[in-house]
């Protein structure tokens, strides 16, 4: 192949990938850099006018996030985010560790069937749970309670925790365990002092799998959390205001912002657990 | 401020209680097997490590599920038993024919442009030197909510009359082609595509980087005997990458049309299933929560649980096959 050949080849390889990634960045960025500007700016002009005066920092105004922070409520949904995913993504997993550990490393009748089931139940649709559910978190108070999200979390959370954390239990070496039980530790101190620290990438990314799934679930939230304002997650409180604002950029594009903030700072801190967890995580239902 | 300390205050408070309250279980359920006689303790202890999660998995999945079933042969109301009334009405009234041919459309368009976009990227990036970079772009949507993603998009489709500037992206971009700016959402030409855009732009990252591991993990040799035989790189990739990443491109394929299947927050945001947008899981949560027919909302969720079986049924197989081996 002649020189001209391999640069021009070369440059459209380039030309091809770069303009891929701006493709896939514009509208995020367009929804950032709107989440600045004053109103009037917003309505007037598109966001790429800031870029006509790249320096002008007068342009960008933190007012959106004021606004949307208090008088649209979000401060609040946000702590109620929190309020639901630490817990949702800690009783999950506590529960599913050991119960992982007594499938890989206990004998018990029907422990192969049992996990069949499991196995079985990761793809079965939340939609398939709901109406029952609902009915019985109305008859015993649940529906719009934090408690209630929790446990309904913990429930759809549960089986693609177990199988992970199965397979990852599973996979550490038989001696390990013997010679701790030799040297007279309890079952208890074998899974607590043994299996868990060796398999803290494994807890991490589905500890990350899971804490996502859950701030970003809408679903979930819409039907145990229904209309109460008391308890909304971000997700809820912003597809309410995109129902009731509709055309208000430049509170939607800042609202919107709030809520992806946390998950983007994840995916940054901790983008290779992140990255796992994420593809660990494709098998669930 | 004093309202914002409390509540501050609250979230604390209630998520110490869960998280405290979980661990005190496990401790507690030990200690009393520790309690029992020696020799039954083996036979105990892995009841009260599974004991919970099984428990639970029976509450919030098993139960409803066959309850589901059970609902989806009565009515409204779940009193009278009304045999395949409910599943005629999903398979032949036109709301629902509109869904399946939407759904149809999300599989095909959202599998084809997801994976082929993904495979696509994963090659390309695997040439230069900045991959990590490019590859974080690309996935940075998988970080976000369908309903952050929704309202990120609906800035993109943002309508203005052409005599003003167009504050939305792709209208002045066909403005500026010298097109009239279009209702993306609501021109029931494109509407449906302009959603499933918003899909393929959400799951190309996932794709890619399934798909970038397998292509990482082709011997190097093997295609350097091909170079070296004179192939050419088009030859080289429907030949021998595409041949032996076949068995990954079927898993994330399976893995988005799952997710196609089940699209709702999408569609529930940006167009709440008007103007022949509507797709099967929002019309369930139509007729559950504005029509409360439970009877048509269980036979709804039941086709997608039919759809979503055979599924299932390879993910079982497969772990019965990797069983053996090990």
């Amino acid at each position: 192949m002649s020189i001209v050949r391999q640069v021009l080849a070369r440059f459209s390889l380039h030309l091809a990938i770069i303009g891929l990634c701006l493709l896939w960045l514009l509208p995020t960025v367009g929804l950032l850099v709107s989440s600045f500007r004053p109103k009037d700016a917003v309505f007037a002009t598109g966001w790429w006018a800031v870029f006509q005066f790249p320096l002008d920092f007068s342009q960008f105004r933190l007012d959106n996030y004021i606004q949307v922070l208090t008088a649209q409520g979000l401060g609040r949904a946000f702590l109620n985010s929190l309020t639901i995913v630490i817990p949702s993504t800690v009783i999950p997993i506590t529960i599913a560790a050991f119960a992982g550990y007594a499938f890989a490393w206990m004998n018990f009748p029907g422990r192969q069937v049992l996990f069949v089931i499991v196995v079985g139940l990761l793809v079965v649709p939340l939609q398939m749970t709901l109406i029952p559910l609902l009915r019985i978190y109305n008859q015993v108070g649940l529906s719009g309670t934090f408690l209630g999200i929790w446990l309904a979390h913990t429930g759809y959370g549960l089986p693609f925790a177990v199988y992970l954390l199965r397979n990852f239990f599973g996979s550490l070496p038989k001696d390990l365990f013997e010679a701790a039980y030799l040297d007279g530790a309890s079952p208890l101190t074998a899974f607590t002092r043994l299996a868990l620290p060796l398999s803290v990438p494994s807890l991490a990314s589905l500890a990350i799998f899971q804490f996502i799934w859950v701030w970003n679930d809408l679903l979930v939230a819409l039907i145990y959390l229904g209309g109460t304002e008391k308890v909304a997650p971000l997700t809820l409180r912003l597809s309410a205001m995109v129902q009731s604002l509709g055309q208000d950029w430049h509170l939607l594009t800042a609202a919107a912002f709030v809520s992806m903030a946390v998950p983007l700072l994840v995916f940054f801190a901790l983008q290779r657990y992140f990255v796992r967890g994420i593809l660990a995580g494709s098998v669930k239902g | 401020m004093s309202e914002l300390v409390s509540q501050v205050l609250a979230t604390l408070a209630a998520i110490l209680l869960g998280v405290a309250g979980i661990a005190g279980l496990f401790l507690g359920l030990d200690f009393l097997v520790g309690l029992l006689p020696q020799r039954l303790q083996p036979r105990v202890r892995p009841w009260a490590y599974i004991g919970p999660a099984l428990l639970i998995l029976g509450f919030y999945l098993v139960y409803p599920t066959l309850q589901t079933l059970y609902l989806s042969f009565f009515d409204a109301k779940s009193e009278q038993f009304v045999g395949l009334q409910n599943y005629l009405w999903t398979l032949t009234s036109p709301e629902m024919r509109i869904a399946f041919r939407n759904n149809l459309l999300w599989i095909v368009l959202m599998t084809t442009f997801s994976v082929g976009l993904g495979l696509v990227i994963a090659v390309l990036v695997d040439r230069v030197r900045y991959e990590p970079l490019a590859k974080s772009v690309i996935f940075l949507p998988m970080a976000i909510s369908f309903v952050g993603a929704s309202v990120i998009w609906r800035f993109v489709y943002a309508y203005k009359p052409a005599n003003v500037p167009q504050i939305g992206l792709l209208n002045a971009v066909i403005v500026a082609l010298g097109e009239r700016p279009m209702g993306w959402l609501v021109d029931t030409a494109v509407n449906n595509f302009a959603l499933i855009a918003v899909g393929i732009w959400l799951q190309t990252g996932f794709c890619m980087v399934i798909l970038s591991a397998a292509l990482k993990a082709i011997p190097r040799e093997i295609l350097e005997a091909a170079r070296v035989d004179g192939a050419s790189e088009w030859r080289i990739f429907w030949q021998i990458t595409v041949p032996m990443i076949g068995s990954t491109v079927a898993v994330v394929a399976t893995t988005v049309i799952i997710n196609a299947l089940k699209a709702f927050d999408i569609v529930f945001v940006m167009t709440n299933g008007t103007r022949g947008t509507e797709v099967i899981a929002n019309r369930m949560y139509k007729e559950m929560f504005s029509f409360l027919n439970f009877g048509r909302a269980s036979a709804i969720a039941v086709i997608l649980l039919l759809a979503i079986v055979p599924v299932m049924a390879a993910n079982i197989r497969r772990f019965q096959a990797q069983e053996e081996i090990r």
